[in-house]
């Protein structure tokens, strides 16, 4: 448990590296978590079908800021195919930890805001990152 | 009377449990539901034990037995706000259904077009929700008494509402979210004075506070058995009987009729008009047990208890560098304690509280617009009860400074 605020977290928390917004942008999309208020925006730059530049913006818990900042991180150079292949298990990878159910929705919000946008939904839904 | 804290713990179980190996549960969450004690637990057991069976019509014992028990229960919370009679308390799920009760009987059949209901900033979902329905549907028109910057209704704005004529005026009895206790009667009073009738959201008052419904006068009041010690599945309507008798029935089904042709049907009469289908049986002997446990210990002890334990908390809380607390002054507020923390997400307090057993709840509480007002997205909430201590507000304020710690 102690582990869920690892110092990786904390720090990609306090200074992430891809806070932003990106303009002009390709595909932007943001979505918030109605239960705590986090909130999360990605906007990537699309190059041959790959992802060329990416950043993320929102407010809300540690976990939710970290896992975007490591998701939008790892995300840089990969085809759009293979980020719609990503899935919940990615992001518990990125953050090398264990989540339960109530934490997981925050960790995979940024997940679902991608995938959306990558997807070009009106709307993101929890099918996307089950 | 002073209460003997220690003596209480022994009857709620819950509260020697270990969350994690060695480390005791601290639980101060009771706003959002409420411990059990054991004779709740026990009250429930034993019914299905011993006398479980369908309810009404039944002629055997255990449907007798049962029966009893269900309207027992009923006599015990019509006492215990001192209703008039045992008629005008409905079992329904929980605050929530009994809010929507209303709006879907009485309000569909009382409002129309233009007619304003006044509520409050500081609601509940659930007595803000079922009314947005309304106006999405029937064109009535909201307006709300404002808060102010310490977390008190602008009784001020109240009074120019008024001069507008409302059908309705539907508030909380006490904030989940800043503890704020209001002038209920006040507003009831000034309500009636303009012709509107009113309800009251007494979801946190009633476990907490000596509520009489024939002295505060009001018309229809909601509240939640699992918040004042009793069972989740249950909660009651209380409604004065002219507007009840008045009322179309709620859900249509068996126990809710007097009488079913082919292509039509008479309601029942009160309460069990509003009762449709197999009710919550169980639920309801805890529910009455929980009230029965209330009065042994007595609401004006609890009370002083529980303003004792809250005073205690808010000092040392402001303590802490960074720490602001929502709402007024101890005074005028029951056992709550919204609070943010030098940028920390609640979420992270909570969870890094979590990690020494400590239970408190973080996110908007379920009032969205109350936290927009103030301009947070969310606060982290400890809140206290009968069994509620100093020592377990010693160790959520160690928990907060671990919080600074790793945040550093
Ligand atoms: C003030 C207030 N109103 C209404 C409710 C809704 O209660 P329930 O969920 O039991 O319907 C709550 C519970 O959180 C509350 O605190």
């Amino acid at each position: 448990m102690d582990d869920l605020y690892r110092e990786v977290i904390i720090e990609h928390y306090k200074n992430p590296s891809y806070r932003g917004k990106l303009d002009p942008h390709d595909i932007s999309f943001a979505d918030n978590n109605p239960l705590c208020g986090d909130h999360i925006q990605i906007d990537l730059r699309v190059d041959d079908g790959k992802v060329s530049e990416a950043r993320f913006d929102g407010h809300g818990c540690a976990i939710s800021q970290a896992s975007a900042d490591l998701l939008v991180e790892s995300v840089i150079g990969k085809s759009l195919e293979d980020v719609k292949k990503m899935n919940r298990q990615d992001i518990l990878d990125l953050l090398g930890i264990e989540l339960g159910p109530v934490r997981l929705k925050c960790a995979l919000l940024s997940l679902k805001v991608l995938k959306a946008g990558v997807y070009g939904l009106g709307e993101a839904s929890d099918a996307l990152v089950e | 009377m002073s209460l003997d804290v220690s003596r209480i713990r022994q009857d709620f179980p819950i509260l020697n449990r270990e969350v994690r190996p060695g480390v005791k549960v601290v639980y101060l969450d009771s706003t959002a539901t409420s411990q059990k004690p054991l004779s709740v637990i026990e009250a429930m057991n034993d019914f299905y034990r011993r006398s479980n069976a369908n309810i009404h019509r039944g002629v055997h014992v255990l449907a007798e037995e049962s029966t009893a028990m269900y309207e027992q229960a009923r006599e015990k919370i019509a006492k215990f706000i001192n209703a008039p009679s045992a008629r005008q308390v409905i079992y329904t799920r929980n605050t929530t259904e009994s809010i929507n009760l209303v709006a879907y009987t009485w309000a569909r059949a009382n409002l129309k077009r233009g007619d304003l209901v006044i509520l409050t900033e500081m609601e509940h979902h659930s007595n803000l929700v079922p009314w947005h329905m309304l106006a999405a549907e029937r064109g009535i028109q909201l307006e709300f008494i404002p808060v102010t910057d310490d977390g008190l209704l602008d009784l001020g704005t109240y009074k120019s509402l008024l001069a507008r004529t409302p059908k309705l005026v539907s508030f909380t009895h006490m904030s989940n979210v800043l503890g704020t206790i209001n002038p209920a009667a006040d507003i009831i009073r000034r309500a009636h004075d303009a012709g509107a009738v009113t309800v009251l959201d007494a979801a946190q008052s009633v476990p907490h506070l000596k509520v009489d419904v024939q002295q505060l006068d009001v018309d229809f009041m909601a509240f939640s058995a699992h918040k004042m010690l009793g069972p989740t599945g249950i909660g009651a309507l209380y409604g004065k009987t002219a507007l009840l008798e008045a009322m179309p029935p709620f859900l249509g089904g068996g126990d809710m009729i007097k009488e079913v042709k082919l292509r039509s049907f008479r309601p029942n009469e009160l309460p069990y008009k509003f009762e449709a289908g197999t009710p919550a049986i169980a639920e309801a002997v805890g529910f009455g047990a929980a009230v029965d446990y209330l009065n042994s210990i007595g609401m004006e002890t609890i009370a002083a208890h529980e303003h004792e334990i809250t005073e205690y908390a808010l000092e040392r809380l402001e303590e802490i560098p960074g720490l602001k607390v929502f709402g007024p002054t101890a005074d005028k507020k029951g056992g709550v304690a919204s609070f943010t923390f030098d940028g920390v997400h609640p979420h992270d307090v909570a969870q890094i509280l979590d990690q020494d057993g400590i239970a408190i709840r973080a996110g908007h509480h379920c009032a969205q617009p109350l936290h927009e007002k103030f301009g947070i997205p969310a606060t982290s909430r400890a809140s206290f009860y009968l069994y509620s201590t100093k020592d377990e507000v010693d160790k959520l304020i160690e928990g907060i400074y671990k919080v600074k710690k790793v945040f550093g």
